[in-house]
């Protein structure tokens, strides 16, 4: 979160009275009691003293195996020295960001990111550089552009992240031939990706598309991994997979921040995958999510005025909507904290004052009633502004929108000169 | 003197916008009211806060909540009808205060310049068709404009129209904090606060800018974007004069105890009052204690003080 003015906005979605359609949380309502108690109950009687010691740096052995099956369930094989087990997705993030990034180095990001990569971009001190998405996310032609002009200008990014699987926070995924071309990029030039790829298990749709790590066979591709969105965010449990070098950096890092993962949070996951079940615990929270995200669609056809648009994820946990661009995202939470609904203001997915006119939805963590209400709320507050400004200029009407979105260019963020070309318009 | 130990609620949080802010306050107040050697009970204010105060039995509330409910005279109110002695203004200055529109209009008449402004509510757009008046607000303001909710604390909803194409989106953000606005002459100069401890004018802290070719807002609230100088250094007499508008303000608004009043001193040296706050921010970056610091008060003794002013005007009625 760069300004201060969203972080005091933020502070008070947290409030229970608020619709929160801002957090990233997955549903752990739905986990059953009976299983975790069972597991802990095997931990206790088998591996107790374990379970309460310190562990290996890079990760109990038993627990990649556990990181090898899921990896294996998209496609990708995986050998125990090639993973690093971490405290959450996050940790890679930040590990890999700490080993690579000098301050003033350039790290290529997606616009809009991941707004919890912001943070942690920011506090090394990266540049980063946004290349801009459309419905097949990331688009290379920009990328490349921008490789161009770095090289010309004698600089040469660090790594590229993203997160190419029903992305957070625009719900989009980049197509089969982008990966591809992505991934001859990185080995033509030399250039280490790093693949963030919580969801990718999460579709409710269509078949999956390979990561960009079975692309490229683990050469110049690190990936991250995590259980938070398939069993529980609460373990704090993720993973990297690195080309040997970067690995052994990383393992140095990690060291120096928290010695080992939860040596009884590595245990417990190992118990839980022994049970044989885990992918069917994987697919109800895909039917719970699947429901959810149909939920808001259809709320926001129905609420959201005309002048809106938004994407149709076929997985992840998140919708990303673009307003007229008279309307300020940032302000507007604060007219919707009013009437007790949130969302994350665009603005936090870019560090460049981009994304003002944006919000970023999440469908998995409240019910449907919750989400019909919630879109009902800041449908209501969008038309009113729509509206206002349309009193204020003689120009605009809201009117609700007949029919969902086509899924175009709606996470392109125009620039100044389309912007000034609208406004005539 | 020096109080005996008290029971003191602190009261803090809430659901204004500037909660975060509050909740540092509060916390830094807590610890100050402990080291005191009183009997601090903090309370997050929400629904239960008639109930919580009920029970407490507090000997006084210390408020340390800023913008909507906290400086707006609502819980001030409220300890009224409990009978709870609190801190700070009461409520006439809070309502006068908070809302901008108001003050505005009542430092005009009683002679303290204030930037020329015009101000309006939805309903005056929406319904009686004020939008055909811009144009004349505008070449009358001249541009840049600053537009602003009436009543947000903070910086939060106010900006910058640098031409007639900007106004309708600022008033629209500007409305998405209160149902009244205002549009406000721009004044060019250094910006300046004066904080007031028991009708006695501290020593005057300018906020400078970093960088930034037109001064943000935002800037204000940012460590890093903004320094502070106390005492600023002014041109002669200026700060006697802006001690002398900032103490007319405080009393012309009712104002008791602490207040922090802001002001801008353009280039021909002409000062005009913006607003002023009665509660302003108590955090270790807030501009209050920073001057309480310079004039040789302690952030503990500001607390005692303040403290002592509000057990003594129960005491007095």
């Amino acid at each position: 979160m760069k300004s201060s003015a969203m972080r005091d906005l933020m502070a008070v979605t947290a409030r229970p009275e608020v619709i929160s359609l801002a957090g990233g949380l997955p549903d752990t309502s739905t986990f059953p009691p009976d299983t975790f108690a069972a597991v802990a109950q095997r931990i206790a009687s088998e591996s107790c003293a374990k379970a309460l010691q310190y562990g290996p740096t890079d990760g109990l052995g038993e627990t990649k195996d556990c990181i090898a099956e899921v990896m294996a369930a998209e496609g990708m094989p995986l050998d125990r020295e090639d993973a690093i087990v971490t405290t959450g997705g996050q940790q890679v993030i930040d590990l890999v960001t700490k080993t690579l990034i000098d301050p003033g180095d350039v790290v290529i990001a997606e616009g809009p990111t991941y707004p919890g990569a912001v943070p942690v971009f920011l506090s090394y001190q990266a540049e980063v550089v946004q290349i801009e998405m459309d419905s097949s996310g990331m688009r290379i032609d920009l990328l490349e552009e921008t490789l161009g002009r770095l090289d010309r200008e004698g600089r040469r990014p660090k790594f590229i992240y993203t997160v190419p699987t029903f992305q957070n926070p625009a719900g989009v995924s980049m197509s089969l031939s982008r990966r591809r071309r992505l991934v001859e990029i990185a080995h033509e030039r030399e250039l280490l990706v790093l693949e963030d790829n919580p969801y990718g298990l999460l579709r409710y749709e269509g078949d999956g598309l390979p990561p960009l790590y079975a692309l490229d066979g683990g050469v110049y591709v690190m990936y991250l991994g995590t259980f938070s969105k398939i069993l529980s965010p609460g373990i704090r449990l993720g993973w990297v997979a690195a080309p040997p070098p970067v690995l052994e950096k990383i393992n140095l890092g990690k060291q120096g921040t928290d010695l080992c993962t939860s040596t009884l949070s590595q245990l417990m996951v190992q118990a839980y995958f022994e049970r044989g079940n885990w992918r069917d615990y994987v697919d109800s929270l895909t039917d719970v999510y699947r429901k959810r995200r149909d939920t808001m669609l259809d709320a926001l056809a129905e609420h959201f005025p005309r002048q809106a648009e938004w994407t149709r994820p076929g997985g992840g946990l998140f919708i990303w909507a673009t307003l007229p661009d008279f309307i300020d995202t940032t302000d507007l939470l604060a007219r919707a904290l009013r009437d007790n609904v949130a969302f994350v203001p665009g603005e936090a997915a870019f560090l460049d004052g981009r994304g003002r006119s944006s919000m970023r939805l999440n469908f998995s963590g409240s019910n449907e009633e919750s989400i019909r209400e919630g879109i009902r709320r800041i449908g209501e507050v969008v038309t009113e502004q729509v509206e206002l400004y349309g009193t204020l200029t003689g120009e605009r009407r809201a009117v609700p929108s007949s029919e969902p979105q086509a899924a175009g260019e709606v996470v392109h963020m125009p620039t100044p000169a389309e912007r000034a070309r609208r406004a005539k318009g | 003197m020096q109080a005996s130990a008290a029971r003191v609620a602190v009261l803090k949080g809430g659901r204004s916008l500037e909660r975060q802010v509050s909740l540092r306050s509060g916390a830094r107040v807590e610890d100050a009211l402990t080291r005191l050697g009183h009997e601090v009970v903090p309370i997050d204010v929400g629904l239960d806060l008639i109930r919580r105060v009920r029970d407490l039995r507090p000997d006084v509330a210390f408020i340390a909540m800023h913008g909507r409910d906290g400086e707006d005279g609502t819980v001030q109110e409220l300890l009224e009808i409990l009978d709870v002695p609190y801190t700070g203004s009461g409520v006439l200055a809070c309502v006068r205060s908070t809302d901008k529109v108001l003050a505005k209009h009542l430092m005009i008449e009683a002679g303290i310049p204030t930037p020329e402004f015009f101000a309006f509510n939805e309903t005056a757009f929406r319904e009686l068709g004020a939008a055909e008046a811009l144009g004349a607000i505008e070449e009358r303001l001249d541009f840049p404009i600053v537009v602003k909710p009436s009543s947000q604390g903070s910086a939060l909803g106010i900006k910058f129209a640098r031409s007639a194409a900007d106004v309708p989106a600022a008033l629209v953000a500007a409305f998405s904090y209160d149902s009244k606005v205002l549009l406000e002459r721009h004044v060019d100069g250094r910006d300046l606060a004066v904080s007031i401890l028991d009708g006695e004018p501290l020593p005057v802290v300018e906020a400078v800018p970093q960088g930034d070719e037109f001064y943000d807002f935002q800037a204000r609230y940012e460590i890093g974007r903004t320094s502070f100088v106390c005492p600023a250094e002014l041109p002669q007499g200026a700060t006697e004069q802006a001690h002398e508008l900032a103490l007319r303000t405080y009393r012309l608004l009712g104002c008791n105890a602490f207040a922090r009043v802001d002001l801008m001193l353009d280039g021909a040296g002409e000062l005009t009052v913006l607003e002023a706050n009665p509660i302003p921010g108590l955090t270790e970056t807030s501009l209050l204690p920073q001057a309480a610091e310079a004039a040789g008060i302690s952030f503990d003794q500001l607390v005692a003080r303040i403290l002592e002013l509000a057990l003594d005007r129960t005491a007095a009625t």
